[in-house]
Formats: C-alpha cells, sequence, structure tokens
C-alpha cells in the first residue's frame, strides 16, 4: 500500500470523526447539565457535574417504559422486514417475471409518502382493525418503509454475487432452503447486517407514526421526549440526556452486526 | 435491479408475495382515503361536496408552492451533491478489520440513532453564539454568524447538519459494498499493474453501483421530504429561507385544518418525488450499464 495516500485517508478520517462527534460531545456535556447552567454559562465541561437528568430518566416509569417500548415494536419490526425481504430479494436478483421492474420500484415509491397528511388514514386503518396502541401495530406500519429498504438493500448485495454459485451448487445436490442458509447468506453477510441496521435505525427514529398509532401502553420514547417542550420553556438538560440514552441500544446492535459489515465475502467464502 | 438476462421465472411471484402482503396492508388503504380526500371539500364528517380536481388546479397555481418547490429541489440537488462525494471517500478510509473496523463503524454510525427532534434541537443550541460550541467558535474566527438572522447561514446550517445527520448513511452503504468485493479482483488487478485510481474506477466504483444507487436514491427522497429537522432548528425562518416543501404542506394540513387542498398537495407532492426518482433511477441504470459495455468487464 502506497503509504502517504494511507496517511492523507487516515488525516480524512480522523476529520470526519471529530466533525461527527462534536455535537454528540456537546450534547453530552450538556445531559450532566443542570438547565440554568446549559442557558447562563459556555463552558466545554459540566461546572456543577449532575447525574440528576439521568436520574429523572432511569427512576421515572413513564420514561423508561418509552425505551422498552420502542424496543420491543422496533425488533419485531426489524425481523419481519428482513424475514420476508430476504426471499424477494433473491427473486429480484436472480429471475425475470411478469411486472418485476414496476413491482420493483413500487416498493420504493412506498418510501415517497410524505407522512404529515397520512397520519389521519393510518389512524382510521389501525382503529379499524382493532390494533390501537399495540406495538404490532406501530411494527406494521413501520413495514410500509422498512421492507422495501431492505429488498433493495438486499437485492443490491444478491446481483454482486455471481450466478455461477446457485449454479454449482444445485448440480452438488443442495436444495433450495439448504443453499440459501448454507451457502447464499453468508455471501452476503454484509449486505444483511447493513439492511437489519438501518431497519432498526429508521424505525427507533420514526416519530410521526409512532405517536399517532399509540398512546399509553405502546408509547415509544421518541414520542415520551416531547414531552420535555412545554410552556414554561424547553427542559433541555433532560432532553440531552435522554438523546444520549436513544443512542446506546442502537451503538449496540451495530457492535453485534459490526462483523458481518466489516468481513463481508472475503471471510464467509465456502 | 441489474439489467442483464435472467431465466424467466414465474413462480418467483410466490418468493415476494410476503413483502407484496406486508407492504400493501399499510400502504394501499391509507392511499385511496387520501385520494378520497383530495377531491372533496370536507367541511365537516358528515358534510362532504365533491369538488373534482379543483383542488389541485388551485394548489398547481400557488406562488409559494412554486417557491418551497424551488427551494427543496436546490436543498436536495445540494445535499447529494455533498454527502455522495463524501461518503465515497468515507468508506474508502474506513479501516476493513481489527477493533479500529469495529470502533469506527460505530462511530460513524451514531449521528443516525438520534431521533430527528433531537437533533434539531442539538444543532439549535450547537449553533448558538452564547452558548453553542459551532457557534462560539465561528463568532471567534470573526465570522457574525447568526442561523436565526441570515437567510444564507440558516441555510447552510441545515445543510451542515443534513451533512452530519446523513453521510453515515452513504458511507455505511458504500462500506458494505466494498467489503463484499472478492479478493479475486484485487488480486487480477494488481497483477495487471492497475493503480489505486484504476482499481477505483474499474473495480471498486462497479461494484459498489447498486449500493451506491440505494444510497442516492434514500437521500435524495428523504432529503426531499426534510421535516423535523430544519422545523424544529430555524422553524423554517429567516423569512422563509429554510421552509422547504413537507413543511409548506404541513402548514397547509395542519395549521388550517384543510383536509381536502392538503390530500391534494401530498399527491402532487409524492408524484414529483416519483418522477424524479424514477428519472435518476433509469439515468443510473443507463449510465451504469453504459460503463459495463465500455469498461473492462
Amino acid at each position: 500500500m502506497n503509504n502517504s495516500r494511507f496517511q492523507k485517508r487516515s488525516v480524512f478520517l480522523l476529520l470526519y470523526i471529530v466533525f461527527a462527534l462534536l455535537p454528540i460531545y456537546w450534547m453530552v456535556n450538556m445531559s450532566f447539565k443542570t438547565n440554568n447552567e446549559i442557558l447562563v454559562s459556555f463552558s466545554l465541561f459540566p461546572q456543577h457535574f449532575t447525574w440528576d437528568n439521568y436520574k429523572t430518566i432511569l427512576t421515572d416509569v413513564s420514561w423508561y417504559s418509552g425505551y422498552i417500548n420502542s424496543l420491543i415494536y422496533v425488533g419485531i419490526n426489524t425481523v419481519i422486514s428482513i424475514t420476508v425481504a430476504l426471499p424477494a430479494a433473491y427473486a429480484f436478483s436472480r429471475y425475470s417475471f411478469l411486472g418485476d421492474k414496476h413491482v420493483f420500484f413500487w416498493l420504493l415509491t412506498n418510501r415517497m409518502t410524505p407522512p404529515a397528511v397520512f397520519l389521519l388514514p393510518f389512524f382510521q386503518l389501525y382503529t379499524t382493525v382493532g390494533l390501537m396502541d399495540t406495538h404490532i401495530a406501530v411494527a406494521l406500519a413501520h413495514l410500509l418503509f422498512n421492507v422495501p429498504l431492505a429488498v433493495w438493500i438486499l437485492e443490491g448485495f444478491m446481483s454482486g454475487i455471481p450466478r455461477e454459485i446457485d449454479e454449482t451448487a444445485y448440480i452438488d445436490g443442495y436444495s433450495f432452503p439448504r443453499f440459501f442458509i448454507r451457502i447464499f447468506l453468508p455471501l452476503i453477510k454484509a449486505g444483511v447486517g447493513v439492511a437489519a441496521f438501518f431497519c432498526f435505525m429508521f424505525s427507533w427514529v420514526e416519530l410521526l407514526l409512532a405517536r399517532t398509532l399509540t398512546s399509553v401502553n405502546a408509547k415509544p420514547i421518541v414520542a415520551t421526549m416531547t414531552r420535555t417542550v412545554s410552556a414554561s420553556g424547553m427542559d433541555w438538560a433532560t432532553l440531552a440526556a435522554a438523546g444520549v440514552l436513544t443512542i446506546v441500544p442502537g451503538a449496540v446492535v451495530i457492535w453485534f452486526v459490526r462483523n458481518y459489515i466489516a468481513k463481508g465475502f472475503a471471510m464467509g467464502r465456502v | 435491479m441489474s439489467t442483464t438476462t435472467k431465466p424467466v421465472n414465474q413462480k418467483a411471484w410466490f418468493l415476494i408475495l410476503p413483502v407484496l402482503l406486508c407492504v400493501a396492508f399499510s400502504a394501499i388503504m391509507p392511499l385511496m382515503t387520501v385520494v378520497n380526500y383530495s377531491v372533496q371539500d370536507i367541511i365537516s364528517p358528515e358534510r362532504r361536496v365533491f369538488v373534482g380536481t379543483e383542488w389541485f388546479a388551485a394548489i398547481m397555481r400557488d406562488e409559494e408552492l412554486h417557491g418551497a418547490l424551488w427551494r427543496q429541489l436546490t436543498f436536495s440537488l445540494s445535499v447529494l451533491a455533498v454527502e455522495l462525494p463524501l461518503g465515497i471517500l468515507l468508506a474508502l478510509s474506513m479501516p476493513a478489520q481489527g477493533w479500529k473496523s469495529s470502533v469506527v463503524l460505530v462511530i460513524v454510525s451514531l449521528s443516525l440513532l438520534i431521533p430527528w427532534n433531537v437533533v434539531g434541537t442539538i444543532w439549535q443550541i450547537f449553533g448558538r453564539t452564547d452558548i453553542g460550541l459551532m457557534g462560539a467558535a465561528l463568532q471567534g474566527l470573526g465570522i457574525e454568524y447568526s442561523y436565526t438572522g441570515n437567510a444564507l447561514h440558516a441555510w447552510l446550517t441545515v445543510l451542515v447538519m443534513d451533512v452530519w445527520h446523513w453521510t453515515p448513511l452513504v458511507a455505511l452503504l458504500g462500506y458494505a459494498g466494498l467489503r463484499s468485493i472478492p479478493d479475486a479482483y484485487y488480486q487480477a488487478a494488481s497483477i495487471d499493474g492497475a493503480s489505486k485510481l484504476d482499481v477505483f474506477w474499474y473495480v471498486q466504483l462497479p461494484k459498489m453501483r447498486g449500493v451506491l444507487m440505494i444510497a442516492v436514491l434514500l437521500r435524495f427522497m428523504d432529503s426531499f421530504m426534510i421535516y423535523t429537522e430544519p422545523f424544529v432548528l430555524t422553524g423554517g425562518g429567516p423569512g422563509n429561507s429554510t421552509t422547504f416543501l413537507s413543511q409548506f404542506l404541513t402548514q397547509k394540513a395542519v395549521g388550517q385544518f384543510d383536509l381536502g387542498p392538503a390530500a391534494a398537495f401530498s399527491l402532487i407532492y409524492f408524484l414529483i418525488i416519483l418522477l424524479l426518482c424514477f428519472i435518476l433511477y433509469n439515468w443510473m441504470q443507463r449510465v451504469g450499464t453504459q460503463a459495463k459495455e465500455g469498461g473492462h468487464e
């Protein structure tokens, strides 16, 4: 590897990491301050260090149940999205059939609907089927944008795998399910990892649908957070602490899928 | 989707059936309801009048809408122009293996995981010259920075916020795409005596084409619907310099409780995104296949 070029890349990466971390650093910094300190003085470190904001969230059931609710529906959603998307992506990448290109593009159009006006119809639909304020309702509603995303990402990765591999496996006597799980999935590990992370992420941060379809039992953390905005002004410190805590589950997820993303094809070869 | 010839197999429909069921459940009913609203004047839930295409005609002539549309287009294209090269560069710079790659992966994806309203709120403080790090730093450099008073500053702040928030999406997709390139391709390239740039141009970029296309479409349509972050950060101001399409739509829908025009507006909005994505998608497909035919494959 060319050494000076390697250096340049490292410098760029370092600069980007600083840029990426500065706003997050400021959020962490705020989460250890009191509201008064945030608004009155500028300081790089909390002058009156306090855990109170975190205590508020972790001891109040209406706060921390938000995290649990979000995790439940996000988990359901991610599992369903990946499970249904895998065979579909395989079909799109390997076969041509009546209307395949149209269906493929139509899937993505479901991500293009501006949410504001669709909230009322969603509310009516889920009230009619009796799913209001359940985790399933939010998980199902989020399939609308996550399934197309997963299909598109997985299809992109599957198309990169030469078709000869499928044919060789069939000649060797593999059945389709066995070939798919034993040979094909390891080849597209990186794609599955990225798709799963993106499904998790988009469902995790979605606010409008999640808030509309829940009231008490399944209220997500993103909706709970909006109550830091009140008539008496913003509760900046609690919001910052809640924001720091919302990063944690996703960071854990990416930590677990990192090996899928980082190694990919080269290590997964049979 | 690749354009090379594939075996015809109508049974493949069974493989995509679960996806169709999942998506159709949440897609078709709400869409039909909105279409239904868009041709009616809803005075109250009991009193509705059929008005045909009146709302559509009224909206197409709306001067404010044209302004918002142009601001939106400029913004989305700027987002793509910055985030795509930056994301590819970042994907190429990220270490391939070892503990460093794990740490970098986690750090890079952090910004994606913050709820959008919190992103806006954090940048609101971050950009303030009295109590925010960025605002204070810019003022320290002698710039009269104010995202609430200066239209250009507000616009740039929203753009930088979006770049900070969403470049990781491009980078992660590109990175995963890079990692799925078989070693054999690199070995073949090094036997051919290819330079770094050749490897990028003839091996890495064509192999990343699929995932980058997704990245472009995703960033385009999501930035076209950007709402929460600029709403929290600038509230669309100063003036209407950062009032993008979806905020304009929401003002119509929620502010005036006028379901008919709002529904018609969101259908037009949807069709605009659809049309632009369709053009973008087909253009990228064509560029891709031409590169393949003219390239080394």
